[in-house]
């Protein structure tokens, strides 16, 4: 096994994606997401890399979009303000086919909001990172391993469906420390981009990267044609994690950083005889509604436990039909749920849907 | 994929330790002025744990960036997975300065242990139901040419008040942590350690 | 005789320019100057929005239509990734100095080494005729229909002179193509900016005085003179910056 060292959130991934093969970076500061700009800027020129600070997140993930055009691995991260900026350039890059990794060390908001934590932009990245019919990848770390791990497969899944990928983190995975094993190999050769803008050498018909199409038949059979495309990624690529979900009659659905708080909850619902459990959606596109709908068979009942104002909730009605119901706990504008209040409201639901 | 949660799927001892393993765990938090090395000191108790192979997690304060400013940090070190890396009533609270011994006294767990650096802060807490321990670590520094190692005063009082790792564990966590161009501050912070430790 | 032909890098299609505008004057120069630097195979150009959204469809090498004002940043993109390929934007006065603006000055203040060809036509001709950053004052439009007022609207961007003060230019030149002569020299601009870059100098940009006698409501003829009796004296021609020597 490889050593565990101790870094960073943010840190972390920046290192997991230079060892994915990300060499250009672009980005533009904002709390709290900073030091992973400032980890890239100190280790990409060392790497061969580019980092470059940009004049504005809106310039920043035009770099992305025309580094990725030009068929390199390219990331660029913000909070959530910066990235409502970003989002024009994201729907350009899934109306183009273009992959890239996005980061989102969400914070609270709306408008300026808080620098504290917050899971408040989910809503934007699962339903709406951009205008016109599209998705993005969106996967939820809740340690700063998965921090790595995640970001590692973000570029891969990027590349393989040709699509933006988000990792969705926030202020206290940023910023808490813990130990990680990076992975001891760089990443292996990168996929081939045949169809990159990279200079066509007189030895291939020239390659267009264009997301417009005045046609509207064209322009509708292209969505169709991506909206097959990510009817295989929700069939083949959600992640979740089921922990004492299986017997559960009271089942968490809580993601990213709480739901580490969740878990001890569960464990101290447990200790009092409340069959609770938690699933947690690795991956919130595509969201893991086959899981939800398996729980909802022992379950009387569901939380959904967010730092947001039940963003998720919808989703796990729709994933179980409905058949179970959904109720919310949640704190917001960089508020972290603590253990007690959850399992305050573990027991009070245990006791409702007795 | 893997987790760092893979403690609780295996069940049992930690790595390496048999079964009269005894380490304590450690639920801090340290506060004190930007500038006493209060996220260094985090980040030596982290890598002892490392070093023990426990899970451990650290997580700042963070804010507007201000000189002077206060900085806070939850410390946790474990032998089962950490679930929330912050501390909100920590069993061991060590403080640096006034501001903070007044915002955190009053969070520190029941039967908690806190230390405070009687330096710099000259109050006394009327609590009774937790461990106060007055240590004048800043001023011990200067008087022993530690000038800046307060911290590590502290970090010596830490370990023998918790007895949370090893001597050569801290040893180790500071050759580690040390960055190489200050290597030759390695034995004063060892010498600091020590300091804290008999006081 | 020299034969007139079509450059090998200007795509083989109909065009989707109004009558007697000069976009497809401006391609073709673009496209000879891939020519003559054998660059073609070497060359990612960067569409805008705006008229020139299509341009992908007319250049030969490979092309990225680029959000709205957001072109230099794409080529930025592009150039640190391939840092050896030669890089331009073709981008109308809306694009570059309105919505753009940032992003202008900004690969202009790094010095970013890429080829600006910027056309100011002094119009949003795609959208159909509003005002632009670069109409001129009393200028009537479909946003200004009572002549551009300054007090309200404010004054034309002078984009050359603006540019000329960043360190990061290498080369800014001012050309039209209203007349034959005029063209010859957007010619030699051109190339210059093209060449510029290709030796690593800079920020290259040539400004292009253009026509649009659909919005304008002049026949071409007619807006080649307004062209000249207007913009001309408000948009002096000539080298605004120069560090290629």
């Amino acid at each position: 096994m490889s050593e565990r060292v101790l870094m960073k959130g943010n840190e972390a991934l920046a290192e997991a994606a230079i060892l994915a093969g990300c060499r250009h970076f672009f980005g533009y500061p904002i709390t709290p997401q900073t030091e992973l700009a400032a980890y890239m800027s100190k280790r990409l020129p060392k790497v061969g890399g580019v980092f470059l600070q940009a004049e504005s997140e809106i310039a920043a993930i035009n770099m992305v979009q025309g580094a990725a055009a030009a068929g390199v691995r390219a990331m660029t991260s913000s909070s959530s303000p910066g990235i409502s900026l970003k989002t024009e350039g994201i729907s350009y890059m899934c109306g183009s086919n273009l992959p890239c990794v996005i980061v989102n060390i969400q914070r609270g908001g709306p408008g300026l909001g808080g620098i504290q934590p917050s899971q408040a932009d989910y809503c934007q990245a699962v339903k709406a990172p951009g205008h016109g019919d599209l998705h993005i990848l969106v996967s939820a770390p809740a340690t700063v391993q998965e921090m790595v791990d995640l970001a590692g497969k973000a570029f891969d899944l990027a590349d393989k469906y040709r699509m933006p990928a988000m990792i969705l983190a926030d202020g206290m995975l940023g910023q808490m420390m813990e130990p990680v094993v990076l992975p001891g190999e760089p990443a292996g050769p990168l996929p081939k981009k045949e169809w990159a803008a990279s200079g066509h050498n007189n030895g291939r018909p020239k390659n267009i990267i264009n997301s417009l199409y005045l046609d509207p038949y064209m322009l509708e059979e292209s969505i169709k044609k991506r909206y097959e495309r990510y009817k295989i990624i929700e069939e083949n690529e959600s992640l979740h994690e089921n922990y004492l979900a299986d017997d559960a009659e009271i089942v968490l659905v809580s993601y990213g950083a709480t739901s580490r708080v969740a878990k001890a909850a569960i464990n101290m619902a447990r200790g009092k005889g409340i069959r609770a459990g938690l699933l947690r959606p690795l991956t919130l596109y595509p969201f893991p509604k086959k899981a939800v709908a398996e729980a909802a068979k022992t379950a009387k009942a569901f939380i959904s436990v967010e730092m947001s104002m039940g963003q998720m909730v919808d989703d796990i009605r729709l994933a179980c039909d409905c058949s179970v119901p959904v109720e919310f706990f949640g704190r917001t504008g960089g508020v972290i749920p603590n253990v007690d209040e959850i399992l305050g409201f573990i027991e009070k639901t245990d006791r409702r849907y007795k | 994929m893997k987790y760092c949660y893979r403690r609780d799927a295996e069940g049992g001892a930690p790595y390496g330790k048999d079964e009269n393993y005894n380490m304590k765990e450690i639920n801090a938090r340290f506060a004190g002025f930007g500038g006493q090395g209060i996220l260094f000191l985090s980040k030596l108790v982290a890598y002892c744990g490392i070093i023990d192979g426990r899970e451990v997690s650290t997580m700042p304060s963070y804010g507007p960036e201000m000189r002077g400013g206060t900085v806070n940090s939850s410390v946790r070190v474990s032998d089962t997975q950490i679930y929330s890396p912050i501390v909100d009533s920590p069993e061991l609270l060590v403080v640096m300065n006034l501001p903070s011994y007044l915002k955190f006294i009053d969070t520190a767990a029941p039967g908690g242990t806190v230390v405070i650096d009687s330096s710099l802060v000259s109050e006394k807490t009327s609590r009774t139901d937790i461990d106060a321990h007055y240590i004048p670590a800043t001023a011990l520094a200067n008087e022993n040419g530690l000038q800046g190692l307060a911290n590590i005063i502290m970090l010596g009082k830490i370990l023998a008040l918790t007895g949370f790792t090893t001597f050569e564990t801290v040893e180790k966590a500071i050759k580690k942590a040390v960055p190489p161009s200050k290597s030759h501050l390695i034995e004063k912070n060892i010498e600091a350690v020590n300091l804290g430790y008999r006081m | 005789m020299p034969s007139f032909k079509r450059p090998k890098a200007l795509a083989d299609v109909p065009t989707s320019y109004c009558p007697g505008c000069t976009h497809g004057v401006i391609h073709r120069l673009i496209a000879e100057t891939i020519d003559e630097l054998g660059i073609e195979g070497k060359t990612v150009g960067i569409a805008p929005v705006g008229c020139s959204v299509l341009a992908y469809n007319f250049f030969n090498c490979d092309m990225i239509q680029a959000p709205h004002g957001r072109a230099p940043a794409v080529a930025t993109g592009v150039k640190r990734a391939i840092p050896d390929n030669v890089l331009f934007t073709y981008q109308g006065d809306g694009d570059l100095a309105a919505i753009g603006t940032a992003e202008t000055v900004h690969a202009a203040a790094r010095g970013e080494n890429i080829t600006v060809i910027f056309v100011n036509n002094a119009i949003y001709g795609m959208t159909g005729g509003q005002m632009a950053p670069t109409s001129l004052p009393e200028q009537v439009t479909q946003t200004s229909p009572y002549g551009r007022d300054i007090k309200s609207a404010g004054f034309p961007i002078k984009v050359c002179e603006l540019l000329s003060t960043l360190d990061g230019v290498a080369y800014a030149e001012r050309v039209a193509v209203d007349s034959v002569k005029n063209i010859r020299n957007a010619k030699k601009a051109v190339k210059k900016a093209f060449e510029a870059q290709i030796a690593e100098k800079g920020f290259s940009i040539v400004e292009i005085i253009s026509s649009c006698p659909t919005n304008w409501g002049l026949t071409p003829v007619d807006a080649l003179d307004w062209l000249r009796d207007n913009m001309l004296p408000y948009y002096p021609l000539g080298i605004y910056k120069d560090k290629t020597s």
